[in-house]
């Protein structure tokens, strides 16, 4: 079985956010970039899958669509263990661009069992994965706590409102995974580390695909307005600025 | 083959290095950044949940964390490949300590484990020794401790009573004695001991297994700070060590010792490094959530302040931590190629060679996290003093750090001392050059233009460095070979001695750093060095003052109290503008960020 692990790059969750050209831009002035942290649970769950020889998982490659800065977030998936990789040598345009990227290459090159993040920390799009198994036209499962193999078949946990579902599917499948999926992040070993550079990360040239999004502007929130301290033995004012400021009663 | 180094232990001062010739933390390559990462989210999932946990002393628990360290190979960085680590250079496997210094207790563990621990097998250790020990040491199999100290002998470290005696059968060695601050004592399955041969004068270095008979412990200490580490005395009562097992040569103990101290003081120096970013984290978070007067704390001069020194404590003191780190990494690329020589003896040389490097770093390091720590419980105030806050777990830790590897005592000490001595024995032209200064100060004028940014910065250091060399010029020929005791005196030198080092590291640095970094950053650290330069002017001079009253030689005095005034004489700095700057980049970006 061979396993895809879709990893997005994008700035460390700390960063604080800022925009230039008008407020069309994101500012990646001294950003650290890191592997989308559900990207990096569910690679964490196929190196899980793949060290129980009984799931017979033969490679896991994990691939990104980005220009080369986003290297080192590669090599990291590397380090954490995936076999090898492959970047599409293209700026992310928007979720539509990079979905017909992996699944132009998917197409190529066959997976069984496809990993992809619900969300990717910076645009918080969740449509990759649904786009990917789309173009495939294979079946996809969103909201993926579990997966496990039996028997050569995915048997898959979902969360629903009060409880979760399991679900089985036959190969290929793309499951979109969130939380849950693994227990915490695998942490690079030094071994892992050492070997990086020396797995194969493939440079594949991007076809021709048009983005159907376009950002216009960025705009940040509104800056909290400061709290306001009423008496305890003040009730009236209290109801006043609920009823007439904050208007939630 | 000294020769053929780029700059020699103590040569900082007599030679004027640029900065293209030192490494800067910003050049870490990807795969240092990597180790890097490993070590925070080890930190994150294994250390920081369990703090509480790990002080109370949860049977088994630091030992648990030490081995899993060891399974993601954290623990044989820079043991060689075919002793199951990594071979990585000092700067990786300072960097690691670096990191794992945040750790609090565990960072105690992993550096007394990954340092004094296991340095003395990996650098002393035949290929035997090495295969039995090294190997599971630096996967986490085994855990190490390193026993020096006894209740007589801290300090004056070779005067301890711990004796080996050979058996009848010529086989093994009966050891007896004890030893105390036994660190990862409670849990480590390897020891080494260090005890003295029948009637020998110095020590011999043997590797002792816990388990073995005859070994007795007592209770874990009660400690003020880093209680989380275990630290035991140990008792060895007719323990039958087979002769296999002695370390390097009879009599080489003492040296090995010291040398491991070496290496364990510069070590220490980048494991406050990770400390003190934390706290600096922690205090500038705590600033921008507390609000006193209707508005946030970091708003207030007084706390910018010392969020700002905070910030360039850390910096300089790690600019000076990573210079010598690369240097001693040279330093063993030289050594390697010597004839007959091999790992241990290359890695040694090299640690010697920058011993009184090394003894700045310690002391200066350690000195900067204790500001640090005590600037954060005043930061949080009450909420500082509280038990429920980590400055206060942060504020008892840091203590050991002036103690442990060589008290600040004896490290300040031994920064002159060192340096003295390899100008003596024309290891480097120290007293040429001193001569020169000496002779310059008769017709000593302050009519300094300047010259530019960098130039005029330069033209300080190099006008502090002088200071430090007038005076040991001085003492020298006053104390002569009685210096040694002089110790006031002796410490004043230090104190110069390691401003100059830390002010001419953090120039280079940030002269670097302007080819790397955007312009508004650059204006940054630019006020970083502004600021630190300014202060170690005046501390160099009332350093120089107190040492050229003690001198007392009337001839000189005058002389000197004018070259004083002269050489530390540098442009004023607007502090306060240049703190607030510092700060309010530490309160926007709400962490360490330089």
């Amino acid at each position: 079985m061979k396993i895809l692990v879709c990893i997005s790059n994008v700035p460390d969750t700390t960063t604080k956010a800022k925009f230039v050209n008008d407020n069309t831009a994101f500012d990646t002035t001294g950003v650290q970039w890191i592997i989308n942290p559900w990207d990096e649970l569910a690679l964490t769950r196929a190196i899980e899958l793949k060290s129980d020889a009984a799931n017979s998982i033969e490679n896991i490659t994990v691939i990104t669509v980005g220009a080369k800065d986003a290297e080192p977030t590669i090599r990291k998936a590397l380090a954490i263990g995936a076999d090898d990789a492959v970047r599409i040598d293209a700026e992310p345009k928007d979720a539509y661009f990079v979905a017909a990227q992996i699944a132009e290459y998917v197409k190529n090159n066959p997976f069984d069992l496809i990993f992809s993040g619900i969300e990717s920390a910076d645009h918080n799009g969740s449509a990759v994965g649904g786009m990917v198994s789309e173009f495939l036209d294979i079946p996809s499962v969103s909201a993926v706590s579990g997966v496990n193999i039996e028997n050569g078949q995915v048997k898959i946990t979902r969360d629903i409102d009060g409880g979760n579902e399991q679900v089985t599917a036959e190969l290929p499948v793309l499951t979109i995974v969130q939380k849950g999926i693994a227990k915490e992040p695998m942490i690079a070993a030094m071994r892992g580390i050492m070997m990086a550079r020396k797995k194969p990360l493939n440079v594949v040239a991007p076809v021709e695909v048009e983005a159907l999004t376009e950002v216009v502007n960025y705009e940040m929130p509104q800056p909290k307005p400061p709290c306001k301290m009423v008496d305890p033995e003040n009730v009236k004012e209290l109801v006043d600025l609920l009823q007439n400021e904050a208007k939630v009663l | 083959m000294e020769e053929k180094l780029t700059i020699k232990g103590g040569e900082f001062l007599i030679k004027q290095t640029e900065a293209n010739e030192i490494f800067i933390p910003e050049e870490f390559d990807e795969e240092q950044q990597m180790i890097a990462q490993s070590c925070d989210d080890f930190l994150e999932t294994e250390v920081f949940p369990n703090l509480e946990r790990i002080d109370a002393q949860e049977e088994g628990l630091m030992e648990e964390i030490v081995k899993k360290a060891g399974e993601l190979g954290l623990l044989g960085i820079s043991v060689p490949e075919e002793y199951d680590g990594f071979g990585q250079s000092f700067v990786t496997s300072m960097l690691a300590s670096e990191r794992m210094g945040a750790g609090n207790s565990f960072a105690v563990a992993y550096s007394a484990h990954t340092g004094i621990g296991s340095c003395p097998i990996a650098y002393y250790g035949n290929h035997e020794q090495k295969q039995k020990y090294l190997s599971k040491l630096a996967t986490g199999e085994l855990t190490g401790a390193y026993c020096l100290t006894e209740p007589g002998s801290g300090s004056d470290a070779n005067s301890g009573k711990t004796k080996a005696v050979l058996s009848e059968d010529g086989k093994h060695y009966i050891l007896n004695g004890q030893k105390m601050w036994i660190t990862n004592g409670g849990f480590a399955d390897v020891q080494t001991v260090f005890a003295k041969i029948d009637n020998d004068r110095v020590y011999s270095a043997f590797i002792v297994e816990s388990k073995w008979d005859g070994i007795t412990f007592n209770p874990e200490e009660k400690k003020m700070g880093i209680k989380g580490s275990s630290t035991r005395q140990i008792f060895y009562n007719d323990v039958k060590v087979p002769v296999d097992n002695l370390l390097g040569k009879r009599g080489e103990g003492f040296r090995i010792a010291l040398n491991i101290l070496h290496m364990g003081r510069i070590k220490l120096g980048g494991n406050v490094l990770g400390a003190a970013k934390r706290a600096v984290d922690q205090s500038v978070n705590y600033s921008n959530e507390r609000k006193q007067f209707g508005q946030l704390i970091s708003s207030f001069g007084s706390i910018k302040h010392k969020l700002a020194q905070q910030a360039i404590k850390t910096f300089t003191s790690e600019s000076a931590v990573y210079r010598v780190s690369r240097n001693i990494d040279e330093a063993y690329e030289v050594y390697k190629n010597m004839e007959g020589c091999d790992l241990g003896r290359a890695t040694m040389d090299a640690y010697g060679q920058f011993g009184s490097e090394a003894a700045i770093m310690k002391v200066f390091a350690s000195e900067a996290l204790d500001y640090i720590v005590d600037e954060e419980v005043q930061i949080m105030g009450g909420m500082g003093f509280s038990a429920e806050m980590p400055a206060d777990r942060n504020y008892r830790d840091s203590r050991i750090n002036r103690i442990f590897e060589g008290t600040n005592e004896i490290n300040r000490i031994l920064v002159t001392d060192t340096i003295v001595k390899r100008g003596a024995k024309n290891h480097i032209a120290l007293f040429e050059k001193a001569k020169e200064v000496i002779a310059e100060l008769d017709n000593l004028k302050d009519d300094y233009k300047s010259q530019g940014y960098y130039e005029d910065k330069r033209h300080y250091v190099e006008n502090f460095k002088k200071v430090a060399l007038m005076l040991m010029e001085v003492a020298t020929n006053k104390f002569e070979r009685k210096l040694v005791h002089e110790q006031e005196v002796l410490n004043s030198i230090a104190d110069i001695l390691m401003n100059v080092y830390v002010a001419e590291s953090t120039m280079l640095r940030v002269q670097k750093l302007e080819a790397i970094k955007p312009a508004d950053m650059c204006a940054l650290y630019k006020d970083m060095l502004d600021v630190y330069i300014f202060e170690a002017a005046s501390v160099i001079s009332k350093h120089a003052l107190d040492a050229i009253h003690s001198i007392e030689d009337e001839t000189m005095t005058e002389k000197l109290l004018n070259a004083v005034r002269v050489y530390t004489n540098v442009a004023g700095v607007n502090t306060k503008d240049a703190r607030r700057r510092i700060a309010d980049k530490l309160i926007e970006e709400n962490k360490y960020c330089f």
